[in-house]
């Protein structure tokens, strides 16, 4: 589904990704771990497509599709969704206006008929039902004056609606008490399917223990220097990444 | 004859002008003089008063100097180089068919969903029946004929009513006022007259967009609208289509007059032909723009969306008279490619416990330049008067400007004023956001321009209030990048 080969992206002259490889099959649910400047949050919006990053060499395809050519909504329309790390809040802008137009933009891009307010309604009640959310966040101005955890729930709504194939959960716990990241994982968990992959960028292993990959990577340096099963990540939390770095250095 | 009888009289008499200014001959030379001023009456068969109004003006505009403003920038107008009087276009002069207008505009038309005979109505074509509208504008006369309510041009009421017209044309912007106001008085075209007698609550919208002959109002438009004790009237003028015009200077003048308990609203949607992108063409819209607030309890609105015009210059202003009158001025302003504007409101606080309110949206995108000039006058007998300003800026790109120039005078020391304003850009952050979701950049700048005006897009009666929307995301295309 998503295949990344050598990546390499800077940042003005600085180069942060240096030569990373990923391969996400459908249905998998990736964690990516690493220490603070290690590149993840790089990696998730070079894949997203944010300006202000220069890709020097590699590739990454999605479904076949050379990602990198691509504009963000395009992307998007592909069926890629970012997750942000920090929403932006774009007063006076309607929630469910925003996620109708979005909807209805992508649905329009991928030659659907675009959806009525009515089926629209319809739709978001499901959405909520699924999540457990009520519906108080949809007459606001897109995130704006949302607290933390009603940034990130938003965002897992938004993903429940748009139905990606591809969601890149970019730090989604940071800044979440433990009740908030509860809700936010088992909205997360409820939009799980073999149809949906997952790349859940994280600092702390936390997380994971509500999200449970099938995958876990520490980046470190621009670079994915160890990959295993679930147990990779306890054993990060136990001996920090201190152990792993150290232990690419001698090898 | 009694104004009730006056009224009956004008709604039935079926219009014996056909509902359009009869014109024997075609344009008179370019220059102005008395004999123009003179010509110009005698064409339209005024009254006497009527020409000796319009003579004192233009004696008095002898007497003034053209102003000048900081910031605007534009070649000095030659006002002996234009003709004051100028019949509609011939027939055969118009262009014959949408194949011969500027495709650019076409396309706009279509973006706004406009029927095509519309389209050519307002390209300027000669069509022989004006699409339907000339059935409901007489749905339309004959539902306000039974509310009392007076609704035509000004030139019909200066024959119609002219006691109406004497009381209280120039009661609001006297000639005196200012060196645009005194050119209007002295060679205005023709305007709106809306009167709404005592208690009336106006049936409907009155827009102009249902008089048919105003369409060709010209450069020098004068409306006039007066609600009597405890009446109603919502108003819109303009049209979110682009018009062609072959004038460039337009001043018109706008007066309002809102007897005890009495409540207008006038909405604006203006989108005159900005020019070229280096500005060349465009249209140069002065207004003058007043309300009075005579009654007490009395209030006036003024609603404007402002995207058109190469230069605009007009201050929506309340004089608040009657005790607890009421002021409110709502803006949302676009200037882009070369256009300027200066634009806001005076709020003249006179009577006690007077309000008002100001809320303006600037929004500059390319080189657009753009300043909010407001005056909120607090007098010595207004006790407990009160003013909210909010005036926001919005910048698209990093060549366009924008200022905020607010004047408060307070002479009473039970006033309350309160002074909002911000400045912002539209981030990359938003953008990046919006675009992850699957919107295009442009959706994406039209949803967050749209967001950033929608306090005032609320106070628009709901369908403008959709074109306006519309209007907008139109004007901003291309604005980003």
């Amino acid at each position: 589904m998503l295949s990344v080969k050598g990546l390499r992206a800077n940042v003005g002259d600085k180069e942060i990704l240096r030569g990373l490889d990923l391969e996400v099959g459908p249905g998998e649910v990736h964690a990516i771990m690493g220490p603070n400047g290690s590149g993840k949050s790089t990696f998730a919006h070079v894949l997203s497509g944010r300006e202000g990053y220069e890709v020097t060499s590699g590739s990454a395809t999605f479904e076949g599709k050379d990602l990198l050519v691509l504009e963000p909504e395009e992307r998007a329309q592909l069926g890629l969704f970012l997750a942000f790390q920090y929403p932006v809040e774009l007063s006076g802008v309607n929630n469910t206006y925003f996620l109708k137009a979005a909807l209805n933009s992508i649905r329009k891009a991928r030659g659907e008929e675009e959806l009525d307010a009515v089926s629209f309604l319809r739709l978001i009640k499901d959405k909520l039902k699924i999540l457990h959310l009520d519906d108080s966040l949809l007459k606001r101005a897109v995130n704006a004056g949302f607290s933390g955890g009603e940034k990130k729930r938003n965002e897992i709504f938004q993903m429940a609606l748009l139905e990606p194939k591809l969601a890149i959960l970019d730090e989604t716990d940071s800044g979440l008490d433990i009740d908030a990241l509860r809700v936010v994982a088992d909205g997360v968990n409820a939009l799980r399917s073999p149809e949906r992959s997952m790349i859940v960028v994280t600092h702390y292993q936390r997380l994971l223990d509500y999200i449970q990959p099938d995958y876990v990577h520490v980046l470190a340096k621009g670079q994915i220097i160890r990959s295993g099963g679930k147990e990779l990540a306890l054993e990060l939390e136990e001996k920090g990444y201190g152990w792993i770095e150290a232990e690419g250095r001698a090898a | 004859m009694t104004s009730t009888q006056a009224v009956d009289d004008i709604v039935k008499s079926e219009y014996e002008h056909g509902f359009t200014t009869e014109i024997e001959s075609d344009t008179l030379p370019p220059g102005l003089d008395e004999d123009v001023v003179r010509a110009i009456s005698k064409r339209k068969g005024e009254p006497e008063f009527m020409t000796e109004l319009r003579l004192k003006a233009y004696r008095h505009w002898l007497t003034m100097t053209e102003p000048e403003w900081p910031a605007v920038d534009y070649p000095k107008i030659d006002f002996q180089a234009i003709s004051y009087f100028s019949a509609p276009k011939r027939p055969e002069d118009a262009p014959k068919s949408l194949d011969e207008i500027d495709p650019a505009l076409l396309e706009t038309y279509n973006k706004l969903g406009i029927p095509i005979e519309e389209q050519k109505a307002l390209a300027g074509i000669a069509v022989d029946a004006v699409f339907d509208s000339v059935s409901v504008a007489t749905t339309f006369r004959e539902t306000l004929a039974e509310a009392g309510v007076i609704f035509c041009s000004i030139s019909e009421a200066v024959h119609d009513c002219p006691e109406l017209i004497r009381q209280y044309m120039g009661s609001v912007v006297p000639h005196t006022d200012n060196y645009y106001a005194a050119l209007n008085a002295a060679v205005f075209s023709d305007g709106t007259f809306v009167y709404v007698p005592k208690g009336v609550r106006c049936p409907m919208e009155l827009s102009t967009y249902f008089r048919i002959n105003a369409r060709n109002t010209g450069q020098f438009e004068r409306t006039l609208i007066v609600a009597e004790e405890g009446s109603y009237v919502s108003y819109l003028e303009g049209c979110t289509a682009p018009q062609r015009d072959e004038n460039q200077l337009h001043a018109a003048v706008v007066e309002l007059i809102a007897l005890e308990g009495a409540e207008i609203k006038y909405s604006t949607v203006q989108n005159w032909y900005p020019g070229d992108e280096q500005g060349k063409g465009g249209i140069y819209n002065f207004v003058t723009k007043r309300g009075d607030c005579r009654g007490a309890r009395s209030k006036i609105s003024w609603t404007q969306v402002e995207t058109g015009s190469a230069i605009t210059w007009k201050y929506p202003s309340c004089l608040l008279r009657g005790e607890d009158s009421v002021g409110e001025f709502y803006s949302v302003a676009v200037t882009k490619g070369r256009q300027q504007a200066d634009t806001g409101t005076k709020m003249i606080h006179i009577g006690k416990g007077t309000r008002s309110t100001i809320v303006s949206k600037g929004i500059s995108a390319g080189q657009g330049r753009q300043t909010y000039r407001g005056l909120v006058r607090i007098g010595q007998r207004a006790e407990g008067a009160r003013n909210h300003t909010q005036c926001d800026s919005l910048l698209i790109g990093d060549r366009c400007t924008a200022n905020t120039f607010p004047y408060i005078e307070v002479k009473h020391p039970s006033a309350q004023m309160e002074h909002e304003a911000t400045t912002s850009k539209i981030s990359d952050d938003e953008l990046f956001y919006c675009r992850s979701r699957g919107l295009t950049e442009e959706d994406a700048v039209s949803m967050i321009v749209n967001g950033f005006c929608k306090e005032v897009f609320n106070e628009l009666p709901m369908e403008f209030a959709v074109e306006a929307q519309k209007l907008l995301s139109i004007s901003l295309e291309g604005a980003v990048g």
